[in-house]
């Protein structure tokens, strides 16, 4: 089907005869053979599943649309391209093959997949959790972690799919808010590895909130209850017993897995893979492929969640842009837009088109009597119906339309503003009359589709949506959109490993850069480091950024800096800095910002740190490694979560246990024969470092748990070694360990940034790390707008996070470096400053903090180019002298007043 | 997805529920409408920060009001939900409606006809 035909009306769907598996919904339901995959998808177009379309060619004389085209073939076309994104994702494990589960034997254990759409709304039980086998609610739910992942034994896959912990909880909570009764939610683990960004208060929140139960097991036998059709669990507790538990429902978390149809993909492109079929990479070039010009993001390149995928996405679009960098800006067409035709002081003059959409409104609603009805409204001069008002013909005869009868006002009877609203403003620009005087009904969505069953209600409610339209469409008014031009400098503050790769993709790209570093010279954190868990050298890494970085002209390096003073909006930024030990001050005018502050080591108070020098961070033993190696190291014990996971830093440090794991193979590396014991809560080795943990334990690290109420102890010995004390779960005693060295996995800390967040308005977190604008969607972008975050900065991360992120901040600021300037929304606040009384309500209540107080002219100012449109203001302001442009009061009691007018 | 829900319910868009001001929803009382809600994004996820949070302090104030002048405060309310949740929306719609027409027509329109 052509997807630029087709309206999504949904008559092939209706009348096609052959049913098939829903997909989507993970086989609970069934679909037709000309089907949409979900009512989100975009475009909003229908399909022919061909494997299941039987050829009976009822849709393509069904189309009144035209978009169905029958006999359409496969085609191959070739496109000439200056670089590759591989972004083919992944898929669900599937778990047929561990007969130990029963998973497609007792209907009642299904795929966390599965569970998701049983969840959603739109899904087959509308979002009421009930199981497969009786649709009962289910009493209890078990959660079975790491199916299909770190499991080399039954499925061979020995990573970690880093995403199924934090779903397993947040299924189990959605869960416990959708059932009516009590509902036990347990879910089984080895780890639960919640090491992502305030990950791990949603953890504590979902144990101690909602009383989640983690129980740390792995289930070896699943077997049905034949009356009930519950589920009988057997597993080993910590302690060696064995146990059984009944639950109604089993949820198994199942790993990420890249298709077959991928690896084919990446053959035919000549791209290597690792083991795992995941896209092979190095740690310094995170989303770089073995072939140049072909890059990688998501899951492809690695397990991860959506916050990361989205961050790498951008990240593997700056790599791709950068090499076709010289070539920006070709290809580009410019609509030509005429002069606008000053409307203000004419009476208003409304247009009225009343679409049909095919059948869609056509076969419900009596399109010709609401056109009618629509004649005799106020200020209405001409309606018309059409078959499809969107269609192309149509714009064309729309915009004779408002030429012919001098319409001044354009109001749209047909679907939803939000896929077509942009469209019709075209044709009205296209015409020399401003965009803003346009208004639609929705009598489509909102009316024939809902009210399908009572065609005559429909038909009155289709006139009721127009008269409120058409009472709007008088009272709107011309708006113009401020055009801001964007200066093509940034500044990026941090010279570490994130804000260096920043500057460099962003003056690689032609772009002029400040790069800001506090001390005297760049590197950062990562000074202090030596390797990477792969075995990359850290050190002769950065010794070719910083070269990199200082020989490319465009970028200016700015040391022993201090940000001081700070104005402006996107794209026209001032910032006072303070240079060099004399301090000399310089202004740089700028039109992006990329935050890069990192963070550093947490410096221990426990464990007596402070007292012995046998008690030290990882990153003194990675030092002390690479100094002196592993002599004289016979017994060495590493304290995980050291300023992570308790009272004071609530949040995971995310890297710790990826550290210890890289020391502990260091000193069996250097020396076989050492006693190495990592004492740990949660080990965290997500991704493919889950690798280096099992490669750890084969050389014959020992790793013991404990629980955050019993902590180990650390006390020295009488012949000056120390003594660690720990309570063992299996043999259920404490146990001493004699140790030469006691290695705390020290968290991480956010750098201080009070000043500079004071200056420049920057929102962190209570950890002190920026916040992003949103967590999932824009995840290296910060509110306000022209802002960008990365590195550590952010939150812990691994260097080869934090250069994809770098990459990915470089490439959201490409957005707005790339224009020359920008077109800001009509749609903000205005305040008339003759009836204010200064109260700085808006001031207070504003979410964005966009309302200033001018203290030179005594008056509130809203500045256009950084509000956000809410309307939050216009709503508080006591005077009601703020109106929100578009929405203004009047423009949306006039709806009101025009609804009822009529009666209801 | 194309669920049903009653007529009766009709649609006036806002950027945001924090642009629902007090005066829309007493006016629409006054004027003779016997419910009128606002539907917001989850409380936590309003694409604003707090938008929603501000529009359910005034629907509880209007409810106040609303008592005050010895009306039933229920008559308006405020719903949450997130944008792919389409059968809750229809339920709430329908709910409203049950709620509504248990409370009978609003009292302000006899009044105007006496």
């Amino acid at each position: 089907m052509d997807p630029a035909k087709c309206t999504g009306c949904g008559e092939c769907a209706r009348h096609c005869p052959v049913a098939a598996v829903n997909e989507i919904n993970q086989g609970f339901d069934d679909r037709r053979a000309a089907y949409i995959e979900y009512a989100q998808a975009v475009p909003l177009a229908y399909a022919i599943d061909p494997d299941a379309c039987i050829g009976c060619g009822l849709c393509e004389n069904l189309c009144i649309a035209k978009a169905v085209k029958y006999d359409d073939i496969e085609r191959e076309t070739t496109l000439k391209v200056g670089s590759v994104v591989l972004s083919a994702g992944s898929q669900g494990y599937d778990p047929s093959g561990l007969d130990y589960l029963g998973y497609g034997k007792y209907p009642n254990v299904i795929t966390s997949q599965g569970f998701e759409r049983i969840l959603s709304a739109g899904g087959p039980y509308y979002g009421h959790v009930m199981r497969p086998l009786d649709r009962e609610e289910p009493k209890s739910i078990a959660w079975l972690q790491c199916i299909g992942s770190r499991d080399t034994n039954r499925c061979g896959n020995g990573y970690c799919s880093s995403v199924c912990c934090m779903y397993a909880v947040k299924e189990a909570m959605i869960a416990k808010e959708h059932i009516h009764g009590d509902l036990d939610c347990a879910v089984f683990n080895m780890d639960m590895r919640t090491g992502g960004k305030d990950y791990e208060k949603y953890f504590l929140r979902g144990r101690d909130k909602a009383g989640i139960r983690f129980v740390k097991a792995r289930v070896h036998t699943i077997t049905e209850v034949h009356e009930t059709g519950d589920l009988k669990l057997q597993y080993t507790d910590e302690t060696g017993e064995m146990q059984e538990e009944i639950f109604s429902m089993v949820v198994l978390s199942v790993g990420l897995k890249i298709s077959d149809s991928s690896v084919d993909l990446a053959k035919r492109l000549g791209v290597e893979l690792n083991q795992y079929n995941f896209v092979a990479t190095n740690p310094f070039a995170p989303v770089t492929t073995s072939r140049p010009g072909i890059y990688t993001c998501g899951v492809f390149q690695g397990p991860k969640d959506i916050p990361g995928s989205v961050t790498e996405a951008s990240a593997a679009a700056c790599l791709a842009g950068t090499d076709i960098a010289a070539a920006r800006g070709n290809d580009i067409t410019t609509v030509e837009v005429p002069a606008e035709i000053d409307v203000t002081e004419q009476e208003p003059r409304i247009g009225v088109f009343v679409c049909n959409c095919g059948i869609n409104i056509g076969g419900i609603v009596d399109v010709p009597a609401v056109a009618e009805y629509a004649a005799a409204l106020p200020y209405v001069v001409f309606t018309d119906q059409n078959l499809f008002t969107c269609s192309q013909d149509t714009q064309e005869q729309i915009k004779e339309k408002i030429v012919e009868h001098k319409l001044n006002r354009l109001v749209v009877a047909s679907c939803s503003p939000k896929t077509h609203e942009q469209m019709f403003m075209e044709t009205l620009e296209a015409c020399g009359i401003n965009r803003y005087l346009f208004e639609m009904a929705n009598i489509r969505n909102q009316n024939s589709w809902i009210h399908s069953n009572n065609p005559e209600a429909a038909t009155a409610k289709a006139k009721d949506l127009v008269r409120m339209s058409v009472a709007r469409a008088a009272r709107l008014k011309t708006l113009k959109e401020k055009i801001v031009p964007i200066n093509k400098q940034g500044l990026v503050i941090g010279g570490g490993v994130a804000g260096m790769n920043a500057a460099l993709r962003l003056g690689q790209q032609g772009f002029d850069i400040v790069l800001v570093e506090k001390e005297a010279r760049l590197g950062g954190f990562a000074r202090k480091l030596h390797h990477t868990i792969e075995g990359e050298d850290v050190q002769a890494y950065l010794e070719k950024l910083v070269q990199e970085v200082t020989a490319n002209e465009k970028i200016k390096v700015l040391t022993e800096a201090r940000i001081v003073g700070f104005e402006g909006f996107k794209g026209n930024f001032a910032t006072d800095i303070e240079v060099g030990p004399e301090k000399k001050l310089q202004t740089v005018k700028h039109g992006i910002i990329i935050v890069a502050t990192g963070a550093k080591e947490y410096t221990p108070k426990e464990f007596l740190y402070a007292d012995s020098d046998r008690v030290i961070t990882q990153v003194e033993l990675g030092d002390r490694l690479e100094e002196k190696g592993a002599a004289g190291l016979d017994s060495v014990v590493m304290i995980q979560c050291v300023g992570s996971r308790n009272d004071e830093h609530v949040e995971c440090s995310r890297i710790c246990c990826q550290n210890a794991v890289k020391n502990a193979l260091h000193i069996k590396t250097l020396n076989p024969d050492a006693h190495v014991y990592v004492l740990y809560r949660d080990i965290r080795t997500y991704g493919l470092l889950e690798e280096y943990y099992t490669k750890a334990r084969e050389k014959g690290v020992i790793f013991i748990r404990f629980d955050s109420e019993t902590p180990p102890a650390v006390k020295p010995s009488s012949d000056g070694d120390l003594l660690v004390t720990i309570k063992d779960h299996i043999l259920r005693r404490d146990v001493e360990i004699r140790a030469d060295l006691v290695t705390l996995s020290a968290g991480m800390v956010a750098e201080d940034t009070d000043e500079l967040s004071s200056i420049m308005k920057l929102n962190r977190n209570p950890d002190g790390y920026f916040i992003e604008a949103h967590v999932k969607l824009r995840p290296v972008d910060m509110p306000g707008e022209g802002i960008f975050l990365c590195g550590s900065a952010h939150g812990p991360k691994l260097i080869s996070e934090a250069i994809s992120q770098a990459q990915a901040a470089a490439s959201r600021a490409t957005t707005f470096l790339s224009k020359s300037e920008i077109r800001l929304s009509a749609i903000t606040a205005k305040v008339n400053t003759d009836n204010c009384v200064k109260c700085l309500t808006c001031v207070r209540m504003c979410p964005f903090g966009v309302p200033a107080f001018n203290t030179k002219e005594e008056v509130i100012e809203i500045n256009e180019a950084i509000c956000h449109g809410c309307g939050v203001c216009a709503c508080v302001c006591p005077r009601q002298t703020i109106q929100l442009s578009f929405y203004e009061d009047d423009q949306i009691m006039c709806k009101i007043d025009a609804l009822l007018a009529e009666g209801m | 997805m194309r669920l049903d829900y009653p007529s009766n319910i009709k649609i006036v868009r806002v950027p945001c529920t924090g642009k629902v001001d007090v005066m829309h929803l007493l006016g629409a009382i006054q004027k003779g409408a016997d419910g009128i809600y606002a539907v917001g994004c989850l409380e936590g996820a309003c694409h604003y920060n707090e938008g929603n949070l501000r529009a359910r302090e005034r629907v509880e104030h209007v409810q106040k009001l609303l008592e005050e002048v010895g009306l039933e405060g229920d008559r308006v309310r405020m719903y949450n939900l997130s944008s792919g949740e389409g059968p809750t929306f229809a339920a709430y719609a329908k709910e409203m409606t049950d709620h509504i027409r248990s409370l009978g027509p609003n009292p302000l329109n006899k009044l105007a006809k006496v």
